[in-house]
């Protein structure tokens, strides 16, 4: 029984949201690539002096996982889950806000002093 | 337009900023709005993310609990990460970089285990709908469990190798030497089956969370004895690889939880970071799977260095180099890691402003690799307030040596080896290096003639127009600095 309740599950699932899982991931998958694309196509064109910056800001960026803990800690599902969620805040935060402070310290100083 | 429209109009946004932000990154002058721009658009996702249905739902069934919890934990990370930025001194930057690009990596392994919580109990709770959706996810092989083992795995190996690349660049005593062990490939290999093993269990059994967390303990293992054995001058490879994987573990939370704006973001952040890897491994000549595996130079020793160095070494006073800094009408500095060592970045600014009251052109010659990170010379420089149009890079200052009256090499070696272009059989030998040899003279501060992160004898330091001045870095450039000021 169970065997054959799985796949329809599936089916009523995938019709609940409107989309199959196989195109759900291809969307994504199109996303990912054409993004890696315009990520090698736009880096390559920064030169090294500003690899630094470039290394902490795109770090900065990395923390936008803290939009997947925003959601799965406001949930609030599970006590468990929610503090998972809540740690992942507190570290994607960190990641962010510190990242972008420091690329612009790290800036600051490639701009000529005003006297 | 329902709200997850209006949503997901704010996630595109935010894409657009990040994409803006990179591009504005490849001027100096454009850059510092470029990483505004890049914080404006992380503003606008966070927001729209507390507008996400699971959260509105959440809030009408808990009330405000949601909210106290997203508020406080978004202001105590951002304190604290503001405090970490704004205090550590600028030339800690390395460390820094490492030690926050860990947490991003940390994140996304909550996030994915936090979602996999969630969604168990789902499949057995009383919603219908929820319960359908969460029970296709849990079912084996699908995108939200295989997402989910790609976000334990690259996220731990993330924030170990993090950890470690810390520990390495702070210098802390017990990480100090790089670990050599014979054995470690071995234990690498036993470790990377297990976690094949361990991935398509995860993939295959969703629900079984302690598999996640398994999967999760061994990568972190990984992670550390990834990083354990990369010696202080691969260290920018490291930096520049650990950040692609933050993107990466960032993106792969975006499959789980179906979210194109870190899947978009993530994979922004996976590129940069792969075309760093790219040119600094280029910048060494040297494979990234010699980077990762190898060890440059660590078995060899090198009896040769007596027969280089016998007799021919020439050591000059600090009056002697004086002198001929007096008479030079161009001169190069070239820093390698030493200088941020020594913190003598001020000091050199200080040798480069006096020697041009006189006159006299100074410019800095940048190796790509010279550092612990990349483009860090050019930052620990820009702090002692060096323009950086004085900051010239490697193949656009190479044809200018012959012309050059003095370089100064402050703490650099094996960027100035010209074993890499002569001897064939040299293990640096098709490294780029910056030709200094081919100035009228050559001088070389140094503690003493102790081999680089190479491990071989640099013929430049025996050549008949290089002299060399035996101090510490800062010491000798102050110095420097007094005795062309009497002259």
């Amino acid at each position: 029984m169970n065997c054959l309740l799985s796949p329809m599950l599936l089916l009523a699932n995938a019709t609940a949201l409107g989309e199959d899982p196989a195109s759900r991931f291809i969307r994504l998958l199109t996303v990912f690539l054409l993004a890696m694309w315009v990520g090698f196509e736009v880096i390559t064109k920064v030169p090294p002096r500003l690899h630094t910056p470039l290394t902490s800001g795109s770090n900065a960026i990395s923390g936008i996982t803290v939009v997947g803990a925003i959601i799965v800690t406001g949930e609030m599902a599970t006590g468990f889950g929610t503090f998972l969620g809540f740690l992942a805040i507190l570290l994607a935060m960190i990641n962010v806000v510190g990242g972008f402070v420091v690329t612009h310290r790290m800036l600051q100083m490639f701009h000529p002093k005003k006297k | 337009m329902s709200s997850q429209a209006w949503i997901n109009l704010a996630y595109l946004v935010a894409s657009m900023l990040f994409i803006v932000a990179f591009k504005l990154m490849t001027g100096p002058r454009t850059a510092v709005r470029g990483n505004i721009l890049g914080s404006i658009g992380m503003a606008i996702a966070i927001l729209a993310a507390c507008f996400e249905k699971p959260v509105l739902d959440s809030i009408s069934t808990n009330g405000p609990w949601p909210i106290v919890l997203l508020t406080f934990g978004a202001i105590v990370g951002g304190v604290i990460g503001a405090i970490m930025a704004l205090r550590y001194p600028m030339t800690g930057m390395p460390q820094m970089v490492a030690l926050l690009n860990g947490f991003g990596g940390a994140a996304s392994v909550l996030v994915a285990g936090a979602e996999l919580a969630s969604a168990l109990t789902a499949s057995r709770g009383t919603d219908p709908v929820a319960q359908l959706s969460a029970q296709a996810n849990l079912s084996p092989w699908t995108q939200f469990a295989i997402a989910t083992a790609f976000t334990g795995f690259i996220g731990a190996v993330t924030f170990w190798g993090s950890l470690v690349a810390f520990a390495k660049l702070e210098e802390l005593a017990s990480f100090k030497k790089a670990w050599t062990d014979p054995r470690r490939h071995l234990i690498n290999l036993g470790l990377a089956i297990t976690l094949l093993l361990l991935f398509a269990a995860v993939c295959a059994n969703p629900h079984w969370t302690i598999l996640y967390w398994l999967l999760v303990a061994v990568a972190s293992v990984l992670g550390c004895t990834l990083t354990l054995p990369i010696g202080g001058a691969d260290m920018p490879v490291v930096i520049c690889l650990l950040n692609s994987y933050s993107g990466l573990a960032a993106a792969a939370a975006g499959f789980v939880i179906d979210n194109s704006v870190l899947v978009i973001a993530g994979s922004l952040v996976g590129a940069s970071g792969l075309i760093l890897t790219a040119i600094m491994c280029r910048a060494m000549n040297r494979s990234l799977v010699g980077v990762l595996f190898g060890g440059l130079g660590t078995t060899q020793v090198n009896s040769s260095s007596d027969d280089i160095y016998s007799g021919k070494v020439k050591s000059a006073s600090v009056e002697e180099i004086a002198m001929i800094l007096e008479g030079a009408s161009r001169v190069v500095i070239v820093p390698g890691y030493g200088l941020a060592v020594a913190q003598a970045q001020h000091a050199v600014r200080e040798l480069a402003t006096q020697l041009e009251k006189r006159g006299t052109t100074v410019e800095y010659a940048i190796h790509p690799v010279a550092g612990r990170m990349p483009g860090h010379m050019n930052v620990l420089l820009a702090e002692a307030d060096v323009p950086y149009e004085k900051l010239r890079e490697m193949d656009d200052i190479n044809p200018t040596f012959p012309e050059t009256d003095v370089a100064i090499v402050i703490g650099a070696n094996d960027v100035v080896n010209p074993a890499a272009r002569t001897d064939p059989k040299s293990p640096i030998a098709g490294m780029p290096i910056l030709d200094v040899d081919k100035a009228r003279t050559v001088i070389v501060i140094k503690r003493s003639l102790s081999p680089g992160f190479a491990g071989i004898p640099n013929p430049l330091f025996a050549a008949d127009n290089t002299l060399m001045y035996f101090a510490d870095g800062k010491k000798a450039v102050l110095d420097l600095v007094a005795a062309v000021q009497k002259g």
